[in-house]
C-alpha cells in the first residue's frame, strides 16, 4: 500500500488527478451496480417468502402485496403436516448421518494413501480418481439401477449410501489429499520415531490437524444429500421412506394451485441450508476454492 | 501434477526408521509399503470397481438386450442402436440439451466473472453482497424449481407482474414451445454464484505488482483487464467452462418438475428422456443406450475443450 502511495505522489501529474475524479466516478458506479444487482438477486427470495405467508386468495391478486396481511405463519404448520414432512425429515436425517460417516471415514482414509504414502500404481489411481471427477454421474445410472434392484435394493436406503463408503467421492478424495499434503512431513517422521503405525498416524495427527478441511468435507456431504432429488427420486418408492426433496417435489403433484403452501414448505427446505451457510461461511468458501482452484 | 519428489527422502528416512524400530520384517520394506499403500486406497479401488466397471460392463451388457426389469433380458443384438436414428424424441431432447447447454455455460460464465469482478471491489460492506449474490446457489433443486415454476406463472407469477409493471405485455413463459427454454436459460444465471466465488478467489490471487507494474505501463482499466486479468484467470475460467458443461449437460430436475419436459417437448432434455425410457417405460435396453449417446456427447464435448481452449490456457509455472 505505501509503495503505491509514494509512487502516487511521485506521478502526482494532471492526468493522475483526473484519474482520481474517474475514480471516484468508478466507484459510484459501481455501489450502484452492486445494489441494482443484488436488489435482482433478492427478489425471488422475497416473492417466496411474502407468498408463504399469504391467505390463499392473496396469491392471486395483482398487483402483487410485497407484505401480506395478514402474515399467515399457519401456512408453514398447514404445509408441513399436509404431508408427513416430520417422516420424511426423519429419513433424510437418517441418510445424512449414514452418508457423514462414510464420507469422512472413507475419503480421508483413501486420501491419506495418495498423499502420504509411496507405492507402485499410486499416480495411476489417483488419475483414476481425477477421472471419475470428470465422469458425468448419470451416464451410469441405468446399469446402477439395474444393479441395485437385482440386489433387492430398491425402496431403501442402501442404494444412497453404502457406495459412500466406498471412497466417498473422487472430490472429497482429491480435497483432503490437497490438504493432507500440506502437513508437514515431519510431524509423521516423529510420530514414527515414537513406534507409531500409518495408521496411528492418520487417525491421531492427520485426521485432527485436518479438522478445518474435515468440516469442509461435512458440510458438502449434508449439502449433497440435502439437495439430492434424482437418488430418492429413483431409488425411493413408498412415501414413509421419501426424503424432504422428493417430499416437496410429490407436494407439487396434489396441491398445485396451493402456491402460498407450496411457497412455504419450499422455503422450510431452503432454511436449514441458508442456516449452515450462515453458520459455517468460512467453511463453504474454502471448499468451493479448494476444490475449484487447484483442479 | 501427482508426483512429489519432495516427499521422497523423508519418507524413506522414516520408512527405514519404522523397519528398525519395529525389527525383522519378513516383507521388504518396498513391498510393506505397497501392501499399506494400497490398504489406505482399497476402498476406492473396490468402490470403483463395483460402482464403475461392473455399471459400465452392464451398460454394455443392456445395449444389446431388452429388459423391463421383471421378465428375462431378451437378447435384441442391434436394435436399440439402430432405434437411435429413427428416433425424433431422442433429436429433440439432443437439441434442447445442446441449446440449453450452449446458451447456459457461456451465458453463466460471462455472468459469473463479471459478477465476481464487481464484488472484488474494496468497499465497506462488500461482504453483504458477496453473500446475497452467492445465496442463490444453494438453494436445493427440487425448492429452486418450485420457486421459478411460480415466477414464470402466467397469471399470478412475479415476472408477469412486473412485465405489466412496466406496461408490457404478459409472456406464457412455460406454456410457449418458444419461450419455455429461453426462461429455463434465463433461470439458471440465477444461480452462478458458486462459479462467482471461483472467480473471485482467483482474483484475489493475482498478485498486486502485475497491475502496479501495467500501471506504469500506462494500462487503464481496460487494458488491465485484457491484458492481465483474463490471461491470469484463463485456467479458472477454463475449469469452470469444463465443469459446467458436465454439469447442464446432466440438466434434469428443472425439465423434470418445472415444465415436464414440455411444452411440445422443448424442454425435454437427455437425461429427462433417460429418465422416462428407463423408469417410465421400463424399457432399460435403451435407456442405457441413450445414456451412452449423452456419454460419448460430454466425453467429446470435453475433448473438443481441451483441445482448443486448452492451448489458450495461460499458466504461470511454463
Amino acid at each position: 500500500m505505501s509503495i503505491t502511495t509514494d509512487r502516487r505522489t511521485l506521478v502526482a501529474t494532471k492526468e493522475r488527478e483526473q484519474q482520481y475524479i474517474g475514480d471516484r466516478w468508478w466507484r459510484l458506479l459501481t455501489i450502484a451496480l452492486l445494489v441494482i444487482i443484488a436488489v435482482i438477486m433478492l427478489l425471488p427470495f422475497t416473492w417466496l417468502v411474502s407468498s408463504s405467508l399469504k391467505l390463499q386468495h392473496q396469491v392471486f391478486q395483482y398487483p402483487p402485496k410485497w407484505i401480506p396481511d395478514p402474515i399467515r405463519f399457519e401456512n408453514y404448520v398447514e404445509a408441513l403436516t399436509y404431508k408427513p414432512f416430520h417422516i420424511y425429515l426423519k429419513n433424510t436425517m437418517v441418510i445424512i448421518i449414514l452418508n457423514e460417516i462414510a464420507v469422512l471415514w472413507s475419503a480421508s482414509f483413501c486420501a491419506y494413501g495418495f498423499a502420504r504414502m509411496r507405492f507402485p500404481g499410486r499416480d495411476f489411481w489417483f488419475a483414476i480418481v481425477i477421472g471419475t471427477m470428470m465422469m458425468p454421474y448419470v451416464v451410469l445410472v441405468v446399469p446402477t439401477f439395474v444393479i441395485f434392484s437385482r440386489l433387492g435394493w430398491i425402496d431403501t436406503f442402501l442404494p444412497l449410501t453404502v457406495p459412500q463408503f466406498f471412497g466417498g467421492g473422487a472430490f472429497n478424495i482429491f480435497l483432503l489429499r490437497q490438504f493432507f499434503r500440506t502437513i508437514p512431513e515431519e510431524l509423521s517422521d516423529a510420530a514414527r520415531i515414537d513406534g507409531a503405525t500409518e495408521f496411528g498416524i492418520y487417525w491421531r495427527i492427520m485426521l485432527p490437524l485436518a479438522k478445518p478441511a474435515l468440516i469442509t468435507v461435512a458440510i458438502f456431504t449434508f449439502l449433497n444429500t440435502w439437495n439430492d432429488f434424482f437418488g430418492p427420486l429413483i431409488y425411493l418408492n413408498s412415501p414413509e421412506n421419501f426424503t424432504v426433496a422428493v417430499g416437496l417435489a410429490s407436494f407439487r403433484g396434489v396441491l398445485n394451485t396451493r402456491w402460498e403452501l407450496q411457497m412455504a414448505a419450499s422455503t422450510a427446505t431452503i432454511l436449514p441450508v441458508v442456516i449452515l451457510f450462515f453458520v459455517a461461511q468460512r467453511y463453504f468458501i474454502k471448499g468451493i476454492v479448494m476444490t475449484g482452484l487447484k483442479g | 501434477m501427482t508426483t512429489s519428489p519432495d516427499h521422497m527422502p523423508a519418507e524413506d528416512r522414516a520408512g527405514v526408521r519404522a523397519a528398525l524400530t519395529r525389527g525383522g520384517p519378513r516383507l521388504s520394506l518396498s513391498q510393506r509399503r505397497t501392501i499399506l499403500g494400497y490398504t489406505f486406497v482399497s476402498p476406492f479401488i473396490l468402490g470403483f470397481l463395483l460402482w464403475f466397471i461392473i455399471p459400465a460392463l452392464t451398460a454394455v451388457y443392456l445395449v444389446f438386450h431388452r429388459w423391463n426389469l421383471i421378465a428375462e433380458p431378451r437378447f435384441v443384438g442391434f436394435d436399440n442402436i439402430l432405434r437411435l436414428f429413427r428416433d425424433p424424441l431422442l433429436g429433440q431432447s439432443l437439441k434442447a440439451t445442446l441449446i440449453f447447454t450452449f446458451a447456459s455455460v457461456p451465458l453463466g460464465l460471462i455472468v459469473s466473472f463479471l459478477l465476481a469482478l464487481l464484488i472484488n471491489t474494496k468497499i465497506r460492506g462488500i461482504a453483504i453482497f458477496r453473500t446475497i449474490y452467492y445465496l442463490p446457489s444453494i438453494v436445493p433443486a427440487v425448492a429452486n424449481a418450485v420457486l421459478w415454476a411460480w415466477i414464470f406463472n402466467t397469471e399470478f407469477g412475479l415476472l408477469n407482474a412486473l412485465l405489466r409493471g412496466m406496461g408490457l405485455s404478459k409472456v406464457r413463459w412455460l406454456q410457449d414451445p418458444d419461450w419455455a427454454l429461453p426462461a429455463l436459460i434465463f433461470m439458471s444465471l440465477w444461480n452462478a454464484g458458486g462459479a462467482m466465488i471461483v472467480f473471485l478467489a482467483g482474483l484475489q490471487g493475482i498478485p498486486d505488482i502485475l497491475y502496479e507494474a501495467a500501471e506504469i505501463d500506462g494500462a487503464g482499466r481496460w487494458a488491465k483487464l485484457r491484458r492481465v486479468t483474463i490471461p491470469m484467470m484463463s485456467p479458472i475460467i477454463f475449469f469452470n467452462l469444463v465443469i459446467g458443461l458436465i454439469g447442464t449437460f446432466q440438466v434434469f430436475t428443472i425439465g423434470f418438475l418445472i415444465t415436464d419436459g414440455g411444452p411440445q417437448n422443448s424442454t425435454l432434455f437427455l437425461v429427462l428422456y433417460i429418465y422416462r425410457n428407463a423408469f417410465e417405460y421400463l424399457d432399460m435396453g435403451y435407456a442405457a443406450t441413450v445414456s451412452w449417446v449423452l456419454f460419448f456427447i460430454v466425453a467429446g464435448l470435453t475433448l473438443v475443450v481441451f483441445r482448443y481452449f486448452g492451448s489458450q490456457v495461460y499458466y504461470e509455472n511454463e
